[in-house]
């Protein structure tokens, strides 16, 4: 008789806690990243100077806002799924790796609210 | 009862460094100076969204030389990272495995890093 109820058995995943989502994710993330990091790279050496009239010019391009904001959610993504591995596999301490795991996703979801915020103020115009 | 402090395998001691491994550390690594480099970017757009007086104050900061050092060593971090990156979405495909070929795909990742690093180092950085 076995004592693994049937959802459990259908679902396959033994004493882990989820499947091949987060596996998965962290694919389907870095594969956006190699077109959006180049993206970046090139923007960076397109880019005559880095003065504040240069660089707004350059961010109001829709084009610009619209590629920016795509690589800080996918960056922000990639970056919380890596770091979470990192941490689940080095951090043993219950507590310190709780701990850390709240910490770097409170982390990479400010770095990516206030990076796609400042994005769309300065592309709709609204600084000084 | 007390508990033994037998030690934990792997044994990382008994091993020979190998270019498997020190790639597969340098990209965990590489991945976690690029999450500190996140930082900087959202601070950057942060104060560029604040306005002009905030960004040439900034700016002043980020331009600094040890920044700068800085902003070469996370250039590198990006090009192996990515260049890696892509080495292991071959490998989740299926291709690549031979030990020759991992042999030969991680020294070229390692030259196509430092080539991207230094041209970008030069013409954007400097």
């Amino acid at each position: 008789m076995s004592l693994v109820t049937p959802l459990n058995r259908v679902l396959g995943l033994g004493s882990a806690k989820d499947g091949i989502e987060h596996w998965w994710a962290q694919r389907l993330s870095a594969i956006a990243l190699t077109m959006l990091g180049l993206w970046l790279v090139f923007a960076f050496i397109g880019l005559a100077d880095l003065r504040y009239d240069t660089v707004v010019n350059w961010l109001q391009a829709p084009s610009s806002s619209i590629l920016m904001i795509l690589t800080l959610l996918t960056l922000g993504y990639h970056s919380q799924l890596g770091v979470q591995i990192v941490i689940e596999d080095y951090v043993h301490a219950s507590g310190l790796k709780v701990s850390a795991l709240i910490l770097t996703t409170f982390v990479h979801f400010g770095i990516v609210v206030a990076g796609v915020f400042a994005v769309l103020k300065v592309a709709l115009g609204a600084t000084g | 009862m007390d508990r033994v402090e037998r030690p934990l395998s792997p044994h990382l001691q008994v091993y020979r460094p190998q270019i498997t491994s020190i790639l597969s550390i340098l990209h965990r690594l590489t991945g976690l100076a690029l999450s500190v480099g996140a930082l900087v970017l959202a601070y950057w757009l942060v104060v560029l969204a604040t306005g002009p007086v905030a960004y040439a104050q900034a700016a002043a900061i980020l331009s600094s030389v040890w920044l700068k050092i800085c902003y070469a060593g996370w250039s590198f971090c990006f090009f192996y990272h990515l260049a890696n990156g892509v080495r292991h979405l071959f490998w989740d495909v299926g291709w690549g495995f031979e030990p020759s070929q991992i042999q030969t795909s991680g020294w070229f990742v390692l030259v196509v890093a430092s080539m991207a690093t230094t041209v970008f180092s030069v013409s954007v950085i400097l």
